[in-house]
């Protein structure tokens, strides 16, 4: 089991409020990812799940117990750090058995489990390494096998992806998604890249200045974000907002559309700019568009073999029904 | 390219000579007083047998017959090693909790206990002697002498440690408490082996400082727990300038603090560059 629920949480260093009253529930075995920019209180909320902080007021429950007032060590949670945050005088071996041997686990049941996680985070050569002789992929497949062993209540994981490279990343990225249905521990993973969000999670948690923005499933946030700061921080390229005249026209203060819902065309249509940098990817084509009247740039994402030049005239279609509308407050208008 | 390489020169040759210079200025005064500590008194005072006399074991026999010298040996080296043991026991718990665990005022108690540094002793020396002698009843007993060892050299101890502390990343630290660990298996388990090279450090330091403590180890003693500094002490001025003997003495003092300085050298050196894997 592994159920955690927030109520009223609020946490403050000093004069600085960084997370007002919030409630949220995870459910048991949900991979829930928190997403939100930089000191948006991500890293404090998972650390006050972990304990690591104390809430300044309000309760935390795992799985019907007030662990408020309960040490880390006794919450029964399993966290990944971002700088991996192994025991450098321990060899890997050493390492992943520690938290079995602050248990009590028998030696041969330690050894056991150790040598299952190190075959499935392909680990077995490097077990007598010391933490400094291994690449950050590797030290990061130790943090997670330490994390595995304690057969935690949940996982937490705060950006643990985000010293790799871009390719070693998505590996580990499928490997996580991969471990979660394998066993189906709920999961709370942090991150700020919001691809990591859709691609991994179950429930995603939009936070900005420590208030909770929108919970939904990915797709959820995708098709009716809340309001326009979830609009523009879900996706990438980034939402279209144009206000004006043209949102009036919709009834709206501000309207969005995202790139992948535009139509282009050397012709004709609804709205016409100027190409201004064309990026070819292969598979898709972004087109940065100016002068159109509407908003400073328009981003397009077009079919690959699609072709505009810098200062070709381009015209622009949006697909009505993805239309996004929000009123004066930012809010979505249904 | 002249300048830079005629620099370089004269760093090269300049730098090494005034380092042994300042070297040589520094271990002069013990060289002397191992020197002397071989000639009889008569001798020690007389400049043209600044190098050349004839050795002699006198003065140590003399000093074991006649002085007990290895009964304060033997006091010096309980107070010290209980003192520090005292110390660090009382230390690492406490840099611990002000490296990883700091409240608004940690920085403000750091200062203080600096602060009681900045006391001169001699001002809460006849307090001490009264209290000690008179109420307590713990004058003249090791108890006392490793207490107040260990209240003067705590400060200094904590500080350095709280510096080691302080370079061993949080994390490792927060890891450690989602592994399951209580806060003593944490300075067991974690903390001590990886900050075990400053640890011996401060230890080792905090070791000679007691080995050397005069002050109060005089004052607070005569017989039963005078150390190797009430020797010295003692074979100072009343039967007149002995130089013969009171550098044996002081050599005989000293020896066992620089031998072990040496022998640690190597251990500490190893210890600080061990285990640096961050
Ligand atoms: N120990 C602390 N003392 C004072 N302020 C803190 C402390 N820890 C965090 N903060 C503040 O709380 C806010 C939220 O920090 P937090 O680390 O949770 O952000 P984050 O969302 O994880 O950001 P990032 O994506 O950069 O990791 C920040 O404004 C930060 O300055
Ligand atoms: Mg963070």
């Amino acid at each position: 089991m592994g159920r955690i629920v927030l109520e009223n949480v609020t946490k403050s260093f000093g004069d600085a409020h960084v997370i007002p009253p919030l409630d949220l529930t995870i459910e048991d075995g949900e991979f829930t990812v928190f997403v939100g920019p930089s000191g948006c209180g991500k890293s404090t909320l998972l650390r006050l799940i972990a304990g690591l902080e104390e809430t300044t007021s309000g309760r935390i429950v795992i799985d019907d117990a007030d662990v408020t007032e309960v040490s880390p060590s006794k919450r029964g949670l399993a966290m990944v750090f971002q700088s991996y945050a192994l025991y450098p005088h321990m060899t890997v071996r050493k390492n992943i058995a520690f938290p079995m041997r602050m248990a009590g686990v028998p030696e041969s049941e330690q050894e056991e489990r150790v040598m299952a996680a190190a075959k499935s985070l392909n680990l077995v050569d490097y077990l007598d390494r010391k933490p400094g002789q291994l690449s950050g992929g590797q030290r990061q497949r130790v943090a997670i096998g330490r994390a595995i062993v304690r057969d935690p209540t949940a996982f937490l994981f705060d950006e643990p992806l985000s010293n790799l490279d871009a390719a070693l990343r998505v590996g580990m990225r499928l490997e996580i998604s991969e471990m979660h249905e394998r066993m189906k521990t709920t999961m709370i993973y942090v991150t700020h890249d919001q691809v990591e969000a859709m691609t991994m999670a179950d429930k995603i948690v939009v936070l900005q200045a420590g208030v909770i923005e929108q919970v939904g499933t990915p797709l959820e946030l995708y098709r009716t974000p809340r309001n326009k700061f979830v609009a523009g921080f879900i996706g990438s390229p980034k939402m279209n907002f144009i206000t004006g005249e043209e949102a009036a026209h919709y009834g709206a203060e501000t309207i969005g559309v995202r790139p992948e819902h535009i139509q282009v065309s050397a012709d004709s249509g609804k709205w016409t700019g100027k190409v201004s940098v064309s990026e070819h990817l292969g598979s898709d084509t972004f087109f940065h568009i100016h002068d159109t009247g509407l908003a400073d740039t328009i981003t397009v994402r077009a079919d690959g073999e699609v072709s505009f030049k810098h200062g070709d005239t381009i015209h622009l279609t949006p697909r009505e029904d993805v239309v996004h509308k929000f009123d004066a407050a930012g809010l979505r208008i249904t | 390219m002249a300048i830079v390489a005629q620099h370089s020169r004269f760093s090269k040759i300049a730098w090494p000579v005034l380092a042994w210079i300042v070297g040589l200025l520094f271990f002069f005064p013990i060289f002397w007083m191992v020197l002397t500590s071989f000639k009889t008194d008569a001798d020690a005072v007389k400049p043209e047998y600044l190098f050349f006399f004839t050795p002699t074991l006198e003065n140590y026999a003399n000093m074991t017959e006649n002085y007990d010298y290895w009964r304060f040996a033997t006091n010096s080296v309980i107070v010290s090693v209980f003192a520090t043991a005292f110390t660090l026991f009382v230390g690492i718990p406490s840099a611990y909790a002000m490296a990883f665990n700091p409240s608004r005022s940690t920085k403000d108690v750091l200062m203080w206990m600096l602060s009681t540094k900045m006391l001169p002793a001699a001002g809460v020396l006849y307090p001490m002697t009264f209290l000690t002698k008179n109420i307590l009843g713990i004058f003249d007993t090791h108890f006392l002498v490793i207490l107040v060892l260990s209240l003067i050299n705590l400060p200094i101890v904590i500080w350095m440690l709280f510096t080691y502390f302080k370079e061993i990343p949080k994390d490792i630290i927060e890891a450690g408490k989602m592994d399951g660990v209580n806060t003593w298996g944490e300075i067991r388990e974690i903390l001590i082996p990886l900050a075990w090279g400053g640890i011996a450090s401060t230890a080792l330091l905090c070791f000679i400082f007691c080995w050397n403590e005069a002050y109060w180890t005089v004052r607070l003693t005569t017989t039963d727990a005078a150390t190797l500094s009430k020797l010295i002490e003692g074979n100072r001025a009343p039967e007149g300038l002995f130089f013969g003997r009171l550098s044996a003495v002081s050599t005989a003092a000293v020896g066992p603090i620089v031998v072990l300085g040496w022998f640690c050298q190597k251990q500490l050196v190893q210890g600080l560059t061990f285990g640096a894997v961050k």
